[in-house]
């Protein structure tokens, strides 16, 4: 049975709106305070810092990069997400698991990686691999789950009709995964507008890397620098929407279409895919296990244990990420349940946040917990806060792809069988979204267990966490002691990454 | 079979979803709330807002709580991404002390009226020179500028004699820089105070050239580093980082050596690591007996052995071994911290340079 809704949203619930609109407006302050931080330093501050030659440069190594990782990116986990999901490809299920565990490899550890073996490489060229390797699983995943979904019969339909492969694949299949390319893809950008630790390694210079070295200058500084960002961030939101048009539709099938046999070709995808994850999985694992080996003599006295940072990280961003989700509740079923103007710019407007650098954001609720809330100030409340602001959309992706897939029909046949309102969403919707919610918990998790910056500004007085020691112990060029931290930071990474792999490949089985 | 799903009627779980996000956040700000006041106990407790490396502050803070027993807690970033805490936080920062590489931070605070005296006595244990002017901060230690040079492939006889040489295209892409690193911006400010705003612009568009794409590096750690591994083959550094280097790797794997420029070259600087009480601690006894034991012989003492690797600024106080003696080093005598100051006219001059 398939089952196509349409015009299922509802008539707007006034509690839940307002709530999604405050939570909204919690997640904006960043962007408040870099206004007031503008305002305070005045127009001939912000002129002198945008309007010089130098901007302009940046500005163009920011486009250059977006404009080719993003394409790479999506090609990359489009064809991987083909190649796991509509081919016989030998060891299916080891693929949906290691193709998701780039992800889960910090920045800085795998550009590290990649440039004490080429050091001398060109630093865009260095970025556009090392970007495309971190990225691509955000498109992978949706693009993945959405390819599951898919109906079989217009794929049998278009075959039996003569066309090949290549021409289903571009006339069929693209159209119906082109909303999760494009939210994907989003992310991809978001990300690329905003990352700072592997560009630096790298020697690439963007606006965000700037707005670091503008600290030096002064904070107010920053802020101006990062007034490009917050445009650039809202181009592509406009732009994503655009294109995307306003509703996705869900298909489902409980019916798995039959998949291509690969033949010879078999070989020739294995060994790309073994490329891929030696690319961005396997070297920087095996640069830090060469550390490891190498001296383990350092000058520098470690600040925590690897057991304290492990506890310190997995506390912190375990309730970072419940936060998340729980903050993305509300703002998902408003924007899964409503096609209204004002609920699709409460869900897109919390994305602006993702192009933003860890350190604008972390000073500016440092400058909110300041002067409006001193109690949490230098707690690890804020932290956490931080934690949940961050990856914010990424936790919303995946929860209101979840709500899209809830037929809106369901909860109301449970009301119409005389079960009250709570009863029918513990025991009809929760259930139903509750993949997504953990998916959600697993993306926010694994971001914030490699977060550096933010967490250098805000973690609580003499706390270290693995991502801090490991940048303390590098910056030292003390390897060897940095390696342990390193590697707990991608183990514990990689297990929401499983997770969030073996989520999302049985996303489309069910429904 | 196909089923086209109807609209229905306003979904209950909307509102029950509303409640139950309404509930956790308050129970955690409630959490939170309890948490963050049952910190405070009784004995005092000073917070270090701390710029310098890592094991020079805690050996320094670990003999300070031993002689006093004054607990530190200690606040690791850069100088600057700490001066802009410090600035947002205003009078309400929990930063008792401000101790920093370079002196040019303290001085943006005292500036800003940040900060407080620091005690006479405290002053009087370094050359008053050294120091800011008005008291504002105290200097702890000093650092010279060296060039560092890869040994494989240059010997001390090719090292230039003058800062401004390294703009020479002699040395395209053999010399990296790190012009976001505030210990680069003294050598800047002198060199303009020595020649001028039209000579320094010129020879820091040559040192950009030289360095090209790859040789902006971030900090003075990778100009160490990638000189010793010869990825570049010279770098101009404060003298500390190639000891740190060699403690941290061992002398078996140094191919690099230190190189100074001829006596008084604007090029050849000592400068200055500071710290400052800041005017909102509510601790200024305790505060100022921390900066009084930065420069107290047995703190000075602790730094010399430490692996810092700076020089002490205290009379009578020998600095570390590996280190060549002061003595024998003629950095300029014309520059100080006061000339110095917030380091204004070498971030113009890099701005306009797009170094920055």
């Amino acid at each position: 049975m398939t089952v196509v809704r349409s015009a299922v949203r509802t008539r707007p619930n006034r509690a839940l709106t307002i709530i999604a609109g405050a939570i909204a407006i919690v997640l904006l302050l960043p962007l408040v305070s870099l206004v007031l931080d503008a305002q305070q330093a005045g127009w001939a501050e912000f002129s002198t810092v945008l309007f010089r030659a130098r901007s302009l440069t940046l500005l163009v190594n920011t486009v250059v990069l977006v404009i080719t990782v993003a394409p790479l990116a999506a090609i990359l986990g489009t064809a991987a997400a083909w190649f796991t999901e509509k081919t016989q490809l030998p060891l299916r299920r080891v693929w949906t698991v290691v193709l998701v565990l780039p992800i889960a490899m910090p920045d800085f550890v795998v550009a590290y990686a990649w440039h004490s073996i080429a050091p001398t490489a060109q630093p865009l060229a260095a970025s556009i691999l090392v970007m495309t390797m971190s990225t691509y699983p955000l498109v992978y995943l949706p693009v993945a789950a959405s390819l599951r979904r898919m109906n079989p019969a217009t794929e049998e339909s278009a075959r039996s009709l003569g066309l090949g492969s290549f021409a289903i694949f571009w006339r069929v299949v693209l159209p119906v995964v082109r909303t999760a390319i494009l939210s994907g893809s989003l992310l991809v950008v978001l990300i690329l507008i905003s990352e700072y630790g592997a560009f630096e390694i790298l020697r690439f210079q963007t606006f965000t890397t700037e707005v670091f070295t503008e600290f030096k200058f002064n904070p107010s500084g920053a802020g101006a620098l990062s007034f490009p960002l917050v445009v650039l961030g809202l181009l592509v939101l406009g732009a994503e929407t655009f294109v995307s048009g306003a509703a996705a539709t869900a298909t489902t099938s409980i019916r798995r279409a039959s998949r291509m046999p690969l033949g010879r070709k078999a070989i020739g995808v294995t060994s790309g895919l073994v490329v891929l994850v030696l690319v961005a999985v396997a070297v920087p694992i095996g640069t830090l296990i060469y550390w490891l080996s190498s001296s383990q003599h350092t000058t520098l006295p470690a600040q925590a244990t690897l057991l304290q940072a492990t506890g310190a990280t997995v506390g912190y961003c375990a309730a970072g990420a419940a936060l998340a989700v729980v903050l993305a509740l509300p703002i998902s079923y408003l924007s899964a349940r409503q096609s209204n103007l004002f609920a699709r710019l409460i869900e897109r407007s919390t994305y602006v946040t993702l192009a933003l650098p860890g350190v604008v954001i972390a000073l500016s609720l440092a400058f909110f917990a300041v002067n409006f809330a001193y109690g949490i100030y230098e707690t690890s409340t804020l932290l956490i806060i931080a934690y949940a602001l961050l990856s914010f959309p990424l936790a919303l992706s995946c929860m209101r792809t979840s709500m899209l897939q809830v037929p809106a029909v369901l909860p109301d046949v449970g009301r119409s069988l005389g079960r009250s309102a709570s009863f029918v969403f513990a025991r009809v919707t929760l259930p139903l979204v509750l993949p997504g919610i953990i998916a959600g918990f697993c993306l926010v998790f694994l971001t914030s267990t490699t977060e550096l910056t933010a967490t250098l500004v805000l973690a609580p007085l003499g706390v270290e966490t693995l991502t801090t020691q490991f940048w303390a112990f590098q910056s030292e060029t003390a390897y060897g002691a940095a390696a342990p931290y390193g590697l707990v930071v991608i183990a514990i990474a990689m297990i929401p990454g499983a997770l969030l792999a073996l989520w999302f490949d049985r996303l489309g089985q069910r429904s | 079979m196909r089923t086209v799903l109807p609209p229905t009627g306003p979904l209950r779980s909307g509102r029950l979803i509303a409640a139950v996000t309404v509930g956790v956040i308050g129970l955690a700000l409630a959490l939170s709330g309890c948490t963050a006041t049952s910190g405070s106990s009784g004995s005092t407790t000073l917070v270090l807002y701390n710029a310098q490396h890592e094991q020079t502050t805690a050996a320094l803070v670990a003999a300070f709580t031993k002689q006093t027993g004054i607990q530190v807690k200690i606040d690791n970033d850069d100088e600057d991404v700490l001066t802009a805490k410090i600035e947002q936080e205003g009078t309400r920062s929990p930063a008792d002390v401000f101790f920093t590489e370079n002196s040019n931070w303290l001085q943006q605070l005292a500036d800003r009226g940040m900060l407080s005296k620091v005690d006479s006595t405290t002053l009087a244990n370094v050359p008053a020179q050294d120091s800011a002017k008005d008291d504002d901060w105290v200097a702890v230690s000093a650092r010279v500028s060296a060039l560092v040079y890869n040994t494989r492939d240059l010997t001390a006889a090719e090292m230039p004699t003058s800062v401004l040489q390294l703009a020479d295209p002699r040395w395209k892409g053999k010399i990296e820089i790190a012009p976001a690193e505030t210990d680069f911006w003294p050598i800047v400010s002198s060199v303009d105070h020595t020649y001028g705003d039209a000579k320094t612009l010129a020879w820091l568009k040559g040192l950009k050239a030289n360095a090209g794409a790859n040789g902006v590096v971030p900090d003075n750690e990778t100009l160490t580093a990638d000189v010793n591994s010869g990825s570049a083959k010279i770098a101009l550094i404060n003298h500390y980082y190639f000891d740190r280097l060699r403690a941290e790797t061992g002398a078996s794997s140094i191919h690099s050596a230190l190189s100074y420029f001829a006596a008084g070259d604007a090029g050849y600087l000592k400068t200055y690591s500071g710290a400052a009480i800041l005017k909102s601690s509510t601790h200024q006894a305790a505060a100022q007996k921390l900066v009084a034991f930065l420069t107290s012989k047995a703190g000075q003492e602790t730094l010399a052995k430490s692996d810092s690797f700076e020089y002490p600024l205290a009379a009578g106080v020998a600095a570390n071994s590996a280190d060549t003696p002061l003595r024998d080093l003629h950095p300029s005598t014309t520059f100080t911290p006061a000339e110095f100051g917030t380091g204004e006219d070498a971030k113009r001059l890099l701005q306009e340079a797009q170094l920055l």
